[in-house]
């Protein structure tokens, strides 16, 4: 029990020594002093609680995602038969109740529209599963529904793109390291160090940014439209800017023939000369840029209407074709909300819709006093604690007291090697772990207290000492291991934050207290060859 | 130089000589407990039912103008807020149930909490808003549920190693304690009504982990003298295990409590809370492995035969597996 090899002295030095050096670049931040550049620093960050910073949750509503592919879906089925050998026509298209349907006019033509349409309703991957299943109800008319699987995967590749377009667009904002990740199946966390406030970054990431270009209806009666029947092949649209009580106006468009504003290589915020009013201009692609000189120059003299969100901003008349490819956007925008969304516009159109669910914003002096006031606690209960080991313990304690600082510096050494971040909860799970620590420490000096009391002789009762205490020392641990890995698993964020503590911390409390301690004592044994241990 | 010794050698205090009134008062605590959190109910924070909370410092007054602040925040007609200091004096939360509706539009929660901060920034020249949190009530009915699913399962599978390492009197043990440990913290939080937040579940787990860690020692013990001591009626033998591991149960709880009071006495106000319920924790987890966890071991009968099945069989299959 008290043989130490050299090789596992060597080997065991070797793991502190690599251990507590991780920690350097942590200790060294939290004291205020900069790391030297070109050293690699594993460190520990600090959470947003501790630090300041803002927090937000941002959750998709995947309902749009189902729209939205059967709204695409209809396009490619109408664009699918009319450009067949012998187009067919179909009528009483329908992309409400969750589903497309559409009437075949001939009857003879279902198995070659089938044949037509089958294509368009394969899934994407190599999974071999359908996207889409095709039914015809009452002898001729189709019914597409999206599968589960289809929407699932939609959803997720709509997130990950999500996720992009919310760093591109934070990342226009000039904030630093933000994190960005993906929580679950459809949740965004946000966390940006330092801000304070978090107004100007919610408004940009609560813009979907979906741009459009429609033709208004102007064969649409105004009762019609003021009553809400929508005039068939149109979608009616409110105005977006409306005096506070005010019902919106609304206008009818047309559903199809419009275009989208996703085509862009530019958008800016640009002033009109005459009213120097804020207005976003944007910049076709060579694609986006053709099919817009194509509206323009084939409904010259008709007004059409700008959308964005699903809401119109202007519904100029066309004057002339617009051939140059960029366009000039304007709505009643302040300089600021013109600047957003020509940010958002750079970034792209979010796929989903993103709403706030949780928001935390804590202030930086706030956290630049806990970080100092915990620091302090942190070395006046440090030092109260050694006093007590060391006058209860006296050279075992100073053992002991070696090993806690061993232990503090393995931890954070090691969560910077992992890359955690240290939250309050996280200071809970060190609290916890360096009582631990000192309770293995405890339990063997005890321990070999009663076994000199029992009359062994020094080198056995501290043997003994070891031994016995080893046990309960072992069952604590793979107790709290079992809490920890559960916590893990289910918790939620500081419960999480915890976990990663308490499970690092065991592992290290073990390593000091115990196994560094019994080479030391063992040390001294030999060397020393003491009669009586003080005790 | 004389070491420091708090508890002399060889203490033989009848810990379970009073067992039964302590089990009874123990019990009776815990019921109080669930009464008062039934009652009164956990003042729980926005992590839990939803909300928003602006804290505010008013860094150049004594204390926060509690009256003041609520009249003002009231007229601003968003509802009643609860108003409560942390920490100092002059350091105030704010809460308020989010705005009807704000599920569907969320910029109705921002327009209020700009609105109140602007308010009382206006109001109070020395107003500092130090953080927001704003939780919608379906994050916050995750967020319980999750907390509360971590610490069932864990206690659960806890007390299953037990029975594994040592016997299922011991696993029963074990989890009445933590039962016990948590009902009392709870209602010491409904009795107090200090905030209960995330956080505090951070602290409710450190004080079952150090609760824990208390019960094995002594378990640990009694497996021991189980072992050595086959014919000490269980009550003796329980009483010489306390005995036994009493110097160890006072210099770690010290040790624990002069890092805990340090950080009540010099930590971040943030933390108060937290750091007084896992104080409080090791002395309730400090009692329960003593009054809770031990006794029970009579009532389930526990034996030295659980361990050493007899002496003639004595290198049976179940002893190598509990002599581990």
């Amino acid at each position: 029990m008290l043989e130490f090899p050299r090789w596992k002295v060597i080997w065991l030095w070797l793991v502190t020594v690599v251990a507590a050096l991780s920690a350097l670049p942590t200790i060294v931040d939290m004291a205020g002093y900069r790391w030297p550049a070109g050293v690699p620093e594993p460190k520990v960050n600090l959470g947003l609680d501790l630090a300041g910073g803002s927090h937000i949750l941002l959750e998709a509503d995947p309902s749009q995602v189902r729209t939205q592919r059967i709204e695409a879906m209809e396009e490619s089925v109408r664009n699918k038969l009319r450009t067949m050998a012998q187009p067919v026509r179909i009528s009483d298209i329908s992309n409400t109740n969750g589903s497309l349907t559409f009437i075949v006019d001939d009857v003879t033509k279902i198995d070659a529209v089938r044949e037509a349409v089958l294509p368009l309703t394969n899934g994407a991957g190599l999974t071999g599963k359908r996207d889409w299943t095709i039914n015809v109800v009452d002898g001729n008319r189709f019914v597409l529904a999206p599968t589960q699987e289809g929407i699932d995967l939609a959803v997720t590749q709509a997130m990950d793109t999500a996720v992009e377009v919310v760093r591109k667009r934070i990342d226009a904002l000039g904030t630093k390291e933000p994190t960005i990740i993906r929580s679950g199946a459809r949740r965004i966390v946000v966390q940006v160090p330092g801000l304070q406030d978090p107004q100007a970054l919610k408004n940009l990431l609560g813009q979907t940014a979906k741009l459009e270009f429609k033709l208004v209806d102007q064969a649409a009666l105004p009762s019609d439209v003021a009553q809400g029947i929508v005039p068939p092949g149109d979608e009616i649209v409110p105005f977006a800017d409306v005096k506070a009580g005010a019902v919106a106006p609304r206008i009818a468009v047309k559903r199809l023939g419009g275009i989208r504003g996703d085509q862009l290589t530019n958008a800016q915020l640009s002033n009109n000369p005459q009213t120097n009013a804020a207005t976003v201009t944007i910049t076709f692609n060579n694609d986006g840029g053709a099919r817009f000189a194509k509206l323009t120059s084939a409904n010259v003299g008709k007004p059409f209407a700008i959308i964005l969100d699903g809401k119109v901003l202007s519904s100029p008349v066309i004057n002339e074709p617009i051939l140059g490819g960029s366009a000039v956007i304007s709505g009643n925008f302040t300089t600021d909300s013109a600047n957003s969304l020509a940010i958002s516009l750079r970034s792209g159109a979010l796929p989903v819709d993103l709403k706030v669910v949780e928001e935390r914003t804590v202030g930086p002096d706030l956290g630049a006093d806990s970080i100092r006031k915990g620091m302090i606690a942190m070395g006046v209960g440090t030092l109260a604690l050694a006093i007590f080991i060391l006058a209860t313990y006296g050279r075992f304690g100073v053992y002991a007291c070696c090993a806690l600082a061993l232990n503090v510096f393995m931890i954070l050494g090691i969560m910077g090697l992992i890359g955690t971040t240290l939250t309050l909860p996280g200071i809970a799970g060190f609290v916890l772990t360096i009582g631990a620590a000192v309770d293995a420490n405890v339990l063997i000096y005890e321990r070999i207290r009663e076994e000199r009391h029992r009359g062994r002789r020094v080198v056995q009762a501290v043997e003994m000492g070891y031994k016995e205490a080893t046990r309960a020392i072992f069952d604590a641990n793979i107790t709290n291991i079992i809490a920890a890995t559960l916590m893990f698993a289910f918790g939620s964020g500081p419960v999480k934050g915890f976990a990663v503590v308490l499970m690092i911390g065991i592992m290290t409390s073990v390593f000091t207290a115990v196994t560094m301690t019994r080479m030391w004592v063992a040390h001294w044994l030999r060397r020393a060859r003491p009669s009586e241990l003080h005790l | 130089m004389k070491l420091l010794k708090l508890v002399p050698d060889n203490t033989n205090i009848h810990f379970l000589k009073w067992r039964v009134p302590f089990y009874i008062g123990s019990l009776l605590l815990i019921a109080a407990s669930w009464g008062m959190v039934m009652t009164r109910g956990l003042n729980l924070g926005v992590d839990f039912i939803g909300g928003q909370m602006i804290r505010v410092t008013f860094e150049h007054s004594a204390a926060a103008p509690v009256g003041v602040l609520r009249d003002e925040v009231t007229k601003l007609g968003f509802g009643e807020p609860i108003l409560q200091r942390f920490g100092k004096a002059n350091e105030i939360s704010i809460r308020m149930k989010l705005p009807e509706g704000s599920d569907k539009d969320p910029s109705l929660s921002d327009k209020m909490a700009r609105t109140i901060t602007a308010a009382v920034k206006a109001h109070h020249a020395d107003a500092r808003i130090d953080g927001v949190d704003s939780v919608s009530g379906k994050v916050s009915k995750e967020l319980g549920w999750d907390a509360f699913r971590a610490l069932g399962l864990a206690a659960i599978f806890v007390a299953a190693y037990i029975w594994l390492r040592f016997e299922w009197q011991f696993g029963i043990g074990a989890l009445l304690s933590l039962v016990h440990d948590v009902s009392l913290t709870l209602g010491m939080f409904a009795l107090t009504q200090l905030e209960f937040d995330l956080n505090i579940v951070a602290a409710l787990l450190t004080l079952i982990g150090y609760s824990l860690n208390d019960t094995i020692v002594v378990y640990d013990r009694i497996r021991e003298n189980l072992k050595k001591y086959r014919k000490m009626p269980i009550p003796e033998l329980l009483d010489l295990s306390v005995n036994e591991t009493l110097a160890r149960t006072i210099v770690t709880s010290l040790s624990m409590l002069i890092t805990l009071v340090a950080l009540l006495l010099f930590g971040p106000q943030v933390i108060f809370g937290f750091t007084a319920a896992i104080t409080l924790g090791i002395f309730i987890g400090t009692y329960s492995s003593i009054y809770m966890a031990a006794p029970i071991l009579i009532w389930l009968k526990v034996s030295s035969k659980s361990f050493v099945p007899s002496e003639v069989a004595g290198d049976s299959p179940a002893m190598a597996k509990k002599g581990a």
